[in-house]
């Protein structure tokens, strides 16, 4: 396995590389920054929904405390190192103590839906009534709906002067993610990657073997949420403003999108979905002639409808069939995993 | 005492807002387990059917009761015929496409009328309780709630179409064994689950500037009180929309409108975290 991993390491650093030479030359550096940001939000839901089986329909809530979190201490501190740290852990220990409040209450499916939206409105509506002198903290104001601009964006560490922002910053983000990418196929490959399935796969026969499935859930969603986290103080560097529509209902919605279109059970699908429809969005929005959430809303319903794997399972399978030769242990495989469901589903 | 009569009709009302929100999802939910997350939605076009009626000169009351949930509710049959009879039994790919379509309907709604607010006046004026100024509007939801729960009811136990229905809910494959299709029942309940969002939507409508994401406002709200009221109906959305109703108004009265809206959402997280089958799945059980 080791030398497998090896040889996919490497795989994603070149494929990295040439998108971060090639791409700048066919879109704008300052569109694919966010481009890149949005497809390690889908990648972060994409690791806990497709590998872990946990439908969050509150991924934005990360993504926004990550972004409130950068932009609060950015302000108080004055240079970016320590405050994108602090974007990562602040949603990661929050996801925890949420976590372990649903997993050990053994929630599921609806439910777990249920309280990640809840959560995720209760943090909309709290920052959104925050207008006024009153709510501070630190130095920063919190400033309600209008958001907190104007704080320090990402510098070298240790030089605060020296801005990273514009070609470099999309540097920045373009290695952040094909990083997190490959931080995602190593825990995946690991053994806690491959129970994490399990669990998807079968709750109560991984518990019957001896692991602790509550355990093993939160801290998945800790780590979903850490990189949904790390995506949100990226964005708040890049937007330079963070407003309370980071937690919004349609930004929750739009991640979800992403997944499904991309296809879950793949690290490549969320990304790929997130920068794709992000894009497309941006198209859209240079014509008044449709309305975005006409068209973002059409292509959910009709992905659930006709194509509920998502774009790249069911391009892979299709390149399997036509062109791909089957090596002869995945037909058995194959049969064997099927005979599974049998029994359990 | 007077400031206790104005609580106590605010209290009533936060409650009967809460059912009249609720009522289409908990149908649609309670009976073909579909979640409509395209609620808050429908509630919208119910509210601007009825801002389109009476500006074209229908009377106000028609246009509430009448026109909008036979608009809406039309509009969710042809959702259910498109879209939702294909994913029947499969909770979240319902959810996930009802999501699209709420989408879908914003932005329908928002090349059709704009992204601008529209309103119409309160049919009903307001008058004094001591010193105190009542919106009498609020009376009229409340009337209109209470009936919604006696005619859900009435429906469900005392007549045939409802026995069928229930019937339906309980064993598909029996229904059909006696000669009712339940793909039939199925749409005609959307339909009716649709037609009360319809409802729902048209009678707020007075209250609220209306703006084509004004559905986000009732969808989560609606949501966690079906879910928290869980397997039971009528029991369950009464039990529920109580509960939240109550904390809801304490709160805005003690504190603030703001702390009240997350009083009610903090109340909905810790109870699905002690009750995770919602209050009828362990009390008032079997009722319906």
């Amino acid at each position: 396995m080791p030398g497998d991993l090896k040889r996919e390491a490497i795989a994603i650093a070149v494929v990295t590389g040439a998108l971060i030479l090639v791409l700048p030359l066919i879109i704008g550096t300052y569109t694919l920054t966010v481009l890149a940001v949005y497809g390690m939000l889908g990648l972060s839901l994409g690791l806990i929904w497709g590998f872990g089986g946990i439908l969050c329909f509150g991924q934005a809530a990360f993504f926004g405390l990550g972004a409130y979190a950068y932009a609060i201490s950015a302000i108080n501190i004055g240079e970016s190192t320590i405050p994108m740290l602090l974007a990562v852990l602040v949603p990661a220990v929050f996801a925890v103590l949420l976590g372990a409040m649903m997993f050990y209450g053994r929630l599921n499916d609806v439910y777990l839906g249920v309280i990640t939206l809840v959560v995720t409105l209760i943090l909309f509506k709290v920052i959104n009534s925050t207008a006024g002198p009153q709510y501070m903290i630190g130095n920063a104001r919190l400033g309600g709906f209008n958001g907190i601009p104007g704080f320090q964006t990402l510098n070298v560490p240790g030089k605060p002067d020296a801005y990273i922002w514009g070609d470099s910053y999309f540097y920045v983000c373009a290695v952040l993610l094909g990083f997190v990418y490959l931080l995602v196929t190593v825990l995946l490959r690991s053994s806690f990657g491959r129970i994490a399935v399990g669990i998807r796969e079968n709750e109560v026969r991984m518990s019957l073997m001896g692991y602790d499935v509550r355990a093993r859930k939160t801290v998945m969603f800790a780590i979903g949420a850490a990189i949904a986290g790390l995506a949100g103080g990226l964005f708040a560097n890049w937007a330079e403003i963070v407003t309370p529509n980071l937690f919004s209902l349609s930004q929750s919605a739009e991640i979800i999108i992403w997944c499904i279109v991309g296809g879950l059970g793949t690290r490549l699908g969320p990304v790929l979905g997130a920068a794709g429809l992000a894009y497309l969005k941006f198209l859209l929005g240079q014509q008044a002639l449709v309305d975005n959430a006409l068209v973002t809303g059409l292509i959910l319903v009709l992905f659930v409808l006709l194509l509920p794997k998502g774009v790249v399972p069911a391009l892979s399978g299709l390149w399997r069939v036509s062109v791909g030769r089957r090596p002869p242990g995945r037909i058995r495989r194959r049969r064997r995993s099927r005979h599974r469901e049998r029994l359990h589903g | 005492m007077d400031l206790y009569v104005v609580v106590l009709v605010e209290m009533l009302y936060g409650v009967a807002s809460l059912i009249l929100i609720s009522a289409g999802l908990a149908i649609v939910f309670g009976m073909i387990k579909v979640i409509n997350l395209a609620h808050g939605e429908f509630m919208m076009m119910g509210g601007y059917a009825t801002i389109t009626a009476v500006n074209l000169g229908v009377n106000v009351f028609v246009a509430m009761l009448l026109i909008a949930p036979v608009v809406v509710g039309l509009i969710g049959l042809v959702v259910e015929r498109l879209v939702i009879r294909h994913l029947y039994g499969r909770l979240i790919d319902t959810m996930l496409a009802t999501w699209g379509l709420s989408l879908f309907f914003i932005g329908l709604a928002t090349m059709v009328f704009g992204n601008t607010t529209t309103g119409i006046s309160t049919p009903i004026p307001g008058f004094a309780i001591g010193d105190y100024q009542v919106n009498g509007y609020n009376f009229f939801i409340i009337v209109v709630s209470a009936l919604l729960l006696v005619a859900m009811l009435a429906v469900l136990k005392g007549t045939r179409a409802g026995l069928v229905a229930r019937g339906t809910m309980q064993r598909p494959d029996m229904a059909a064994a006696l000669g009712y299709s339940p793909d039939r029942v199925y749409m005609a309940t959307f339909f009716c689950g649709s037609a009360l969002s319809g409802l729902a939507g048209a009678i707020l409508a007075p209250l609220v500037g209306l703006v084509p994401t004004s559905g986000g406002a009732y969808i989560a709200k609606a949501f966690i009180t079906v879910i928290a009221g869980g397997p039971s109906l009528v029991a369950g959305l009464f039990a529920s929309a109580g509960f939240f109703g109550a904390v809801n108004q304490i709160f805005t009265f003690a504190i603030s409108p703001v702390i009240g809206e997350v009083a009610l959402l903090v109340a909905a997280v810790v109870l699905l975290r002690i009750l995770p089958q919602g209050v009828t799945g362990t009390f008032f059980k079997g009722r319906l």
